[in-house]
């Protein structure tokens, strides 16, 4: 009898452990399927991309040849790595270190900077400085597009300086990095004060009693508490500078300063019919390196998110 | 190192941070700051380190006067709440930071820095960073930050309030022998009224920015000069009772509705005819008897070894602590006997004592 009953109870949990089991293969199953569906358009849109930039044209997914038949990759829309397309440009090398020197100008500048001014915002109690916060934020809402002929000016202006006129002036890729910088730098500011402003007042005020001055504080205590925010920042304003567009196509006029983007918008010509294929394929260029940088960065950028807020005491 | 504070003041715009307050610390003296949160007592510990600058009055250090020294030339060492430690230095490197910044020979540094942590018993640490520490352990890391430098003064911010009660017992005791033993000036902040009695030699109780006084922790239990100390220091609280003190056939009562106690002449001749007065006495000076007060016990509370017994006697309760053998329950009525020699009594207006004068 007690056996039975023991012979019982074990079925029954087999059962239900069964039950259980295909519940959750079901489960399962369902949140796949529709995470596949939500994704697949994305997927199958880079998957094109990527086949269009080694085919003459395509049809759906499937490359086309010349006559009209499916099959054949060609390297055709890749020659602008190997040819000059646009004799009064530089070839695409030279515009890819002009892209670099941008985005890296940037991450240096926009890091530094930030990382001063927002150290002292975020400890030091200076007449102005709620009024200078806040005019940031207005600065960061405001459109660039409405400064351009105001920064027109300004680089203008400095072109005339002798000596680095020539380095940050109008027309040329250090022009373009500052102005970039000047633009970037209101959010930096307020993202490192965020970081910042999270570090307890009393580990710098035992640094202090310790011997350290201002600045050692700032440097060997307190910026190896904000790598991961200074990196994050770094990520962010290198994107920024790597894709820029706007700022560089209005104040270089081609020839050798162009960066990356400007010279894609070269390809859509007015008079000429556009190759969209060799477009995808600059583009794709533009982008590995971004895929490259991001692989290795994701979890330092998901990281300002858990930044801001909070004070000292 | 003598430490002198002479009308010593702080304040944020309208916000008072610390409001006049004098107090002399001798040499090798551990004085403690006493006082709840937000009393100014930090304020006052952040001003002698150097952190904050005052906005009124004189920090001398053996008559000199600091107010415009920077921290780092005042030779003192501090121990946070937080501990402070920095994250991304190992034990070696914190603690030796003091020492890197006076640029001492990296060869004596290791030797110092091996010293201080054999002393503090964390010497097979050295190569942990911070947050692979038990809070005991960072807690001994920043007192040895604190003391490398061999400082003339030793500040604490509640350095116990983050450990558990076990930890904190034996390191209240370890911080006291230390300091005996070294002879270093020292004070002490905290909240904590059994930490400040134990540890001081002197404490300095505060409130609202004011320094209340600065006695012996036996002098402040048994004279307390105003009513705050009376009910800050001691555990359970003092009870306190309105009363008005009589003069009958020679003996001073102290009298209010279904209360009237004997208090001894020395005590009752200064609050006789001052009317309505606040007398005061500590549980452990009331017992349960057979005759005196009777009252209507509350709710009891027991402690382990005694019972805390909320005793009603009219309006006014009092707080008692009994033997729990007696089995007392809510409800029951019970008489009480004052050890009238341990009354205080305090003036309602101005919580001044009216026993213990300035």
């Amino acid at each position: 009898m007690a056996t039975r009953t023991l012979r019982q109870a074990q079925d029954t949990a087999f059962e239900t452990d069964r039950l259980y089991n295909v519940r959750r293969i079901l489960g399962q199953s369902i949140a796949y399927v529709l995470l596949i569906i939500s994704i697949l358009p994305i997927v199958i849109g880079y998957a094109w991309v990527i086949i269009a930039t080694f085919s003459y044209r395509t049809e759906g997914l499937l490359p086309i040849d010349a006559e009209g038949n499916v099959g054949g990759l060609i390297l055709d829309n890749w020659s602008f790595l190997w040819e000059n397309k646009f004799p009064s440009y530089a070839p695409i090398w030279r515009v890819t270190l002009n892209s670099l020197i941008i985005a890296l100008g940037m991450v240096v500048g926009v890091g530094t900077i930030s990382s001063l001014a927002a150290y002292a915002l975020s400890r030091m109690n200076f007449s102005g400085r709620k009024s200078f916060l806040s005019l940031t934020l207005i600065l960061h809402a405001f459109p660039s597009v409405t400064l351009l002929i105001a920064i027109f000016f300004v680089l203008r202006f400095i072109s005339g300086m002798p000596g680095i006129g020539k380095l940050f002036g109008y027309n040329t890729v250090g022009g373009v990095a500052l102005v970039m910088i000047s633009l970037d730098l209101p959010l930096g500011v307020w993202l490192m004060k965020g970081f910042f402003d999270n570090i307890s007042w009393d580990m710098e005020r035992a640094a202090l009693i310790d011997g350290a001055s201002r600045f050692r504080v700032w440097w060997e205590i307190i910026i190896p508490q904000i790598k991961p925010g200074l990196a994050a920042l770094s990520v962010f304003t290198f994107l920024t500078g790597w894709n820029a567009y706007l700022v560089p196509a209005t104040f270089t006029i081609g020839g050798t300063t162009a960066n990356l983007p400007v010279y894609l918008k070269q390809f859509m010509s007015d008079t000429a019919p556009v190759n969209w294929n060799m477009i995808a394929a600059v583009g794709l260029f533009q982008l590995i390196p971004v895929m490259i940088f991001f692989l290795f960065t994701q979890e330092l950028l998901l990281n300002i998110y858990s930044g801001g807020a909070k004070g000292g005491t | 190192m003598k430490v002198e504070l002479e009308n010593l003041t702080k304040r944020w715009g309208s916000v008072v941070g610390a409001d006049s307050i004098n107090l002399n610390i001798q040499d090798g003296e551990f004085v403690a700051f006493l006082g709840p949160s937000g009393c100014g007592k930090t304020t006052t510990l952040l001003m002698i380190a150097g952190i904050y600058k005052p906005t009124k009055g004189f920090i001398r250090f053996d008559g000199h006067v600091v107010n415009q020294l920077a921290p780092k030339d005042r030779n003192v060492g501090m121990v946070f709440q937080s501990y402070a430690l920095y994250p991304h230095m190992n034990v070696f490197q914190n603690i030796s930071y003091p020492l890197k910044l006076k640029k001492v020979p990296k060869e004596e540094m290791r030797e110092q820095a091996q010293r201080v942590a054999d002393m503090m018993g964390i010497g097979h640490l050295m190569d942990r960073k911070p947050a692979q520490l038990s809070g005991g352990q960072q807690q001994r890391v920043a007192l040895g930050r604190a003391l490398i430098k061999e400082p003339n003064l030793l500040l604490f911010d509640e350095p116990l309030s983050n450990l558990d009660a076990r930890l904190r017992l034996s390191m209240r005791g370890q911080i006291k022998r230390l300091q005996m033993e070294l002879g270093i000036t020292s004070i002490y902040v905290t909240h904590d009224q059994v930490e400040a009695m134990t540890m001081a030699d002197r404490i300095a109780v505060m409130k609202d920015g004011k320094l209340q006084a600065c006695s012996t922790p036996d002098e402040l239990y048994d004279r307390p000069c105003t009513l705050f100390i009376a009910g800050f220091v001691g555990n359970p609280p003092m009870n306190f009772v309105e009363v008005e003190v009589v003069r009958e056939d020679g003996e001073y009562h102290a009298r209010r509705e279904g209360f009237d106690v004997v208090v001894p002449p020395d005590r009752g001749e200064k609050v006789v005819g001052k009317g309505t007065v606040i007398l005061g006495i500590r549980p452990e000076d009331v017992t349960i008897a057979d005759t005196g007060v009777s009252g209507e016990i509350y709710v009891v509370e027991p402690l382990g070894r005694d019972d805390l017994i909320d005793v009603r006697i009219g309006e006014a309760g009092v707080h008692v602590l009994a033997d729990p053998t007696l089995g007392l329950r809510m409800g029951h009525n019970v008489r009480l006997n004052f050890n009238t020699h341990k009354v205080q009594f305090f003036d309602p207006q101005t919580e001044q004592s009216l026993l213990w004068g300035d």
